[in-house]
């Protein structure tokens, strides 16, 4: 059991030595490398379970136009931004137009129903009709990014309509 | 659009040997009436001191899971023969069992023992299987299930697949405080092992064709993009992370090519083709609709997909050469979505929409009529086993995710209950060597 253990370190070490080498360039579009090898190598067992907050799923957001809502809603199997929303895309994008320092991030998500890759390309097709809203009304393409979460990250649990409607939405959040 | 030589290797330590908390146990739903009466009569074992695992339980449990057997319970044996010659097959009728199978384990030298059996059947008396194999100490319940195989296949005319791995991911926590891994365990859910973790997403496990390796999505970086982890060493390589979508990615029947949905900076999601070796990306759909979720053609020359190009989404299929136009599978319905292949190629497993519910639906591949097999609220993600005899998916059962098993023809339905957690997304093995 011991030589096991031994063998396993000793893995371990060629692996990370034989890493060292490898290129590391970056495929096209991709963020930074450095942080994000870090992250995959250093994610310990230790970690698994603890979890962490969800950025915009919870708590108060920050950043942004005063006493203006960071969340748009959808309809079912739907990408277009209801009519109710019209001053919330204007209030945001007025304010990303006179602060081109800033950025957001624009995360999309569905409901649970139906197949999770289709819900993660649907969610991926809301967080892009917001953004090109915004870049409509002002905000310019560098100031926003997308990430679609699909049936993911749920806003609330449930499987109810009360649920899903809270769960379909685009969540603007500032300072990413 | 170019894919330079962009490679990265990320090394995540893997934990090959760790334990994961939930344990699995199967319930069968539903079964048909014409199973298999059988007796699996203890292994005669030859060494000194208990029998190091009993083989004869676990081929039972294999077979009874299944759903096509059912097998006399223990304390009914009115006798246990060690070899074929030994059964006598008036007895046997007498408890209306059709076969008996029997065997002995016995010591070899360097812990390693070797392992016989026999199986007879007693309509006719005949002797329809006589194996004599070396087992490794430490291989011992696989080889109950290689066993449990070729009892399987030999009554049935189906390969068996109980010697086979499932990938899935497991799900813990709150909506606020979630953490996911990705499981690896044996079929009967015993051996499990996290092959990757993270408090971040991680979804859409697919199986390289050599069972070596998963290909998966996962969100750990803040962004989605598509892995390939080797499972001996837990060597883990980015090979997608590019604008946008990175998503369901699926080995090509040689494993040289990767299909998997990708997003333009515009969000128009569509299907792409990676070859692994050259990192040459080859756009395969071009449609400002959704176009996600390839599956190979057995023979590796077209792909299945889904795509909302006619309004809602639909399972289309179209040829890798140059020029070839995309052709609609599926017409019954509104909904159906996220194709998988079975090995014969004749038929798609497919999440349907079925009067209000999400279901498991097969799908004659030639035809496109739709058959719907499963009877949940909320199924998904079907998973179709490499003997194309059984289809793995995830149902939604009291609120959590669990595993559902249904036959491809639908009658045997089966449930897999985890201790705790809600678990998704399975992908069921190739045949393992």
């Amino acid at each position: 059991m011991r030589a096991l253990s031994v063998l396993w370190i000793l893995l371990g070490a060629l692996m990370l030595a034989g890493c060292a080498k490898k290129p590391t360039t970056v495929p096209e579009g991709a963020g930074s490398t450095a942080e994000q090898s870090g992250t995959a190598a250093g994610q310990g067992e230790g970690q698994i379970g603890e979890g962490r907050e969800l950025p915009g799923a919870s708590g108060s957001p920050t950043g942004g136009p005063a006493g203006v809502a960071h969340i748009i809603y959808f309809d079912f199997d739907r990408s277009d931004i209801r009519p109710e929303y019209a001053s919330l895309i204007t209030s945001h994008a007025k304010y990303l137009a006179g602060a081109s320092a800033v950025k957001i991030r624009l995360e999309g998500h569905t409901d649970e129903r139906g197949s999770r890759e289709y819900n993660i390309a649907l969610a991926e097709r809301r967080a892009q009709a917001v953004r090109r809203a915004l870049m409509l009304q002002g905000a310019q393409d560098t100031q926003l990014t997308t990430v679609s979460y699909g049936e993911e990250r749920p806003a609330v649990a449930g499987s109810d309509e009360a649920a899903y409607e809270k769960n379909r939405r685009v969540e603007l959040v500032y300072g990413r | 659009m170019i894919f330079r030589r962009a490679l990265l290797l990320l090394c995540a330590l893997a934990w090959p040997m760790s334990q994961a908390s939930a344990q699995l146990t199967v319930q069968i739903l539903r079964g048909m009436a014409e199973s298999v009466p059988i007796a699996i009569v203890p292994l005669a074992w030859e060494g000194s001191g208990q029998a190091p695992w009993d083989i004869a339980a676990t081929v039972q449990s294999d077979l009874e899971r299944s759903g096509r057997f059912r097998a006399l319970k223990r304390e009914q044996l009115i006798e246990q023969p060690q070899t074929a010659s030994e059964v006598d097959a008036a007895d046997w009728r007498m408890l209306k069992v059709d076969y008996v199978l029997v065997g002995k384990l016995s010591p070899a030298a360097e812990g390693r023992f070797e392992l016989r059996y026999e199986l007879v059947s007693i309509a006719n008396g005949e002797r329809l299987l006589g194996t004599t194999m070396p087992v490794d100490g430490k291989a011992l319940r696989r080889a109950s299930h290689r066993v449990a195989d070729a009892v399987y296949e030999k009554i049935l005319g189906v390969r068996g697949a109980f010697a086979t791995r499932i990938a899935y991911v497991a799900v813990e926590g709150p909506v606020t405080k979630r953490s996911y891994r990705l499981v690896v365990a044996d079929s009967d859910g015993a051996n499990e092992y996290t092959v990757f973790g993270s408090p971040d997403p991680i979804m859409s496990p697919a199986w390289s064709p050599d069972g070596r390796s998963l290909a998966y999505v996962s969100f750990h970086t803040g962004l989605a993009a598509v892995y390939v982890q080797t499972l001996t060493t837990g060597q883990q390589v980015r090979v997608s992370a590019k604008a946008g979508i990175n998503g369901a990615p699926s080995f090509s029947p040689d494993g040289k090519q990767l299909a998997l949905a990708l997003s333009q900076r515009d969000g128009n999601v569509d299907v792409y083709v990676l070859d692994l070796g050259t990192q040459a990306l080859k756009r395969v759909t071009d449609d400002p609709a959704i176009d996600t979720e390839p599956a190979w053609s057995t023979d590796g020359r077209s792909l299945y997909f889904t795509s909302d190009r006619a309004g809602a989404p639909q399972i289309y299929a179209v040829g890798l050469d140059a020029g070839a136009r995309p052709r609609r599978v599926t017409y019954d319905g509104s909904y159906n979505a996220r194709p998988r292949v079975a090995p014969d190629g004749n038929a798609l497993a497919v999440v349907t929409l079925d009067r209000g519910a999400y279901r498991i639906g097969a799908v004659d591949a030639k035809q496109g009529t739709l058959q719907v097999l499963s009877s949940g609220q909320l199924d998904e993600s079907p998973s179709i086993a490499p003997n194309g005899a059984d289809i793995l998916y995830t149902s939604r059962v009291s609120g959590r995710d669990t595993l559902a098993i249904v036959s491809s023809d639908g009658r045997i339905q089966r449930q897999i209950a985890a201790s705790s957690g809600e678990l998704r997304e399975p992908a069921w093995s190739p045949f393992l060597n």
